[in-house]
């Protein structure tokens, strides 16, 4: 079984931007594994023939036609930014 | 050098063509002021949910079609997950695992037979928004004080076309690229214009000793948007790489920018690994699975794609100009004049110099063609033609004047009026023969046939 390292931990939480605290590392590398071995029972079964699931529903093929709607409007649109310049949402730089 | 066997691979993306975007019906408006074209699925506002475009899905069918890739039973969207600006949500979603086309090919016809390149995926994806760096110099992100992005493009509908690293230079990588966007554009699938960036491609380079197996680490160059830079990039890539294996130096799998002004390639950022993207099945999208009746009906709807009318049309013209007529678009006028009594090879070098003519006009600029007419009538003739109905009856009595007879007293007479510059003719200066030529053109109102006058002259002023 594989076991989430502590290397992978600080890899995966610099992935999602996340900084942590070593007391908060210590409890997540602990239920990250956790979870895993409780994931991992499903290796026991002998699932050869069983098409992986991506979607619990039935459902498929759930699309629109190509007809525009109204947008919202410029200002309303920008109501969230965290800042703006002219009609632009104003952020960080971006690394490239 | 010649012991490397340059591989290279391409990956490209085109915006298609609908009016909406892939996940949400904002209209796509390439001019429109910068984010009047949003709402919260394209702003990435929380709990907004996606609805996939259906006419996006039908355009990458179609394109599968003709690239004679396998159609997807079930196709799977999937998040590729990353940080930046102009990608709010935090993932972008893609295909990973289950494109709608499988494998195909595209064959490209050449003078000396064909060049088959293969596909390995195409697969529909969103565009993420338009990101301006402010503050730092000419736009770069390098000392960037502040990003400003517009969502005008955030989520406009995207295919990848992915081939298999199966072309051995620029030339032929390029090659490929022009049979592939002119088949995308014929199908109306996407504009397809680099210049406007709704076409792209990421081009991927590694070299291999001639006969050596297996492919050795490569180069991923990003977003290139010229014919001539991906060329340019490519030969560079290749003298870089092999410049390294020969002088023992580890080749590292890695992005690189090519910059144009020194013609050479820049590290740009180590690749992450597909890993690091945390791919994973978009769990507010349900699968689609192409109805058996909508795959039939775009097959049925393929026209002739552009490879099989250059076959067509190469025993007609051989094979350069049969490829230049598909590509430059002028196959279908040259095809009218041909039909209306034009000798091919004519019809198609017409077809390349002349403008686009209304179709009911071929028959009469099948008669003009056919007469010996001057140059100035001609093009009068396909003036016209281009926007009214003509007949040729208009056009034939400006008839070049060849007849000699006709001719012979006006030579006569310009040269009679001009003794001193037949002095200088005969003393060696053959350029005056150009002012006789034109004072008879200009006696006869330009109708004259130029190769008939410069006889006659020649004739007289040998005397």
């Amino acid at each position: 079984m594989a076991e989430i390292s502590r290397d992978l931990l600080l890899h995966v939480a610099h992935l999602a931007r996340l900084q942590l605290r070593e007391d908060e590392l210590a409890r997540l590398e602990l239920q990250l594994n956790d979870i895993l071995a409780a994931v991992s029972k499903v290796s026991e079964l002998d699932l050869r023939d069983v098409p992986a699931t991506s979607h619990p529903l039935e459902v498929v093929n759930a699309w629109e036609a190509d007809e525009p709607r109204t947008s919202l409007s410029v200002e309303d649109a920008l109501r969230n930014a965290p800042d703006r310049e002219g009609d632009f949402f104003r952020v960080p730089p971006g690394g490239s | 050098m010649s012991d490397w066997q340059p591989v290279i691979g391409l990956e490209v993306h085109a915006h298609l063509k609908t009016r909406t975007k892939m996940f949400c019906r904002c209209e796509l408006d390439y001019g429109a002021h910068e984010n009047s074209r949003t709402c919260p699925v394209c702003l990435a506002h929380p709990g907004a949910l996606p609805v996939p475009n259906e006419r996006a899905i039908e355009l990458t069918i179609k394109l599968g079609l003709a690239l004679e890739c396998a159609i997807a039973k079930r196709a799977v969207f999937a998040r590729k997950n990353y940080f930046y600006p102009d990608l709010p949500k935090g993932y972008q979603i893609s295909q990973y695992e289950s494109p709608l086309c499988g494998r195909g090919r595209l064959v490209i016809p050449t003078e000396d037979g064909e060049e088959i390149v293969g596909i390995v995926r195409a697969h529909l994806e969103e565009d993420a928004a338009k990101t301006v760096h402010a503050g730092g110099a000419t736009g770069r992100s390098v000392g960037a004080t502040a990003s400003l992005v517009d969502f005008n493009r955030s989520g406009t509908p995207l295919l990848e076309i992915v081939s298999e690293p199966d072309m051995h230079s620029a030339d032929e990588a390029l090659r490929y690229m022009r049979l592939l966007r002119q088949t995308i554009v014929e199908l109306g699938v996407s504009d397809a214009e680099m210049e406007k960036g709704t076409l792209r491609a990421d081009v991927n380079v590694s070299v291999r000793r001639r006969g050596e197996d297996g492919l050795r680490p490569r180069w991923e160059i990003k977003n290139m948007n010229s014919f001539t830079f991906i060329g340019r990039a490519i030969e560079a890539a290749v003298r870089q790489q092999v410049a390294a294996h020969e002088a023992g130096e580890e080749v590292v799998q890695s992005t690189y920018d090519y910059d144009a002004d020194t013609d050479r390639l820049t590290v740009h950022r180590s690749k992450e690994e597909a890993d690091d993207y945390r791919y994973f099945p978009e769990p507010d999208l349900v699968p689609v699975e192409p109805p058996a009746e909508m795959v039939e009906r775009l097959g049925g709807a393929l026209p002739e794609l552009p490879g099989a009318r250059i076959r067509r049309l190469e025993p007609l013209v051989g094979f350069p100009l049969a490829s230049e007529l598909v590509s430059t678009g002028n196959e279908r006028k040259a095809e009218l004049l041909a039909a209306a009594g034009v000798e091919w090879r004519a019809a198609a070098n017409v077809a390349m110099n002349r403008g686009d003519f209304l179709p009911e006009n071929a028959p009469a600029l099948a008669a003009v063609l056919g007469a010996n007419l001057t140059r100035e009538a001609l093009d009068r003739a396909f003036a016209a033609a281009a926007t009214a109905s003509i007949t040729a009856d208009d056009y034939l009595s400006d008839a070049a004047v060849g007849d000699e007879a006709a001719l012979a007293p006006l030579v006569d007479a310009v040269l009679a009026a001009n003794p001193g510059q037949v002095e200088t003719y005969r003393g060696g200066k053959e350029g005056v023969l150009g002012f006789f030529v034109g004072q008879v053109m200009k006696e006869t109102g330009g109708k004259a046939d130029p190769k008939v006058v410069n006889r006659l002259l020649r004739e007289r002023l040998a005397r």
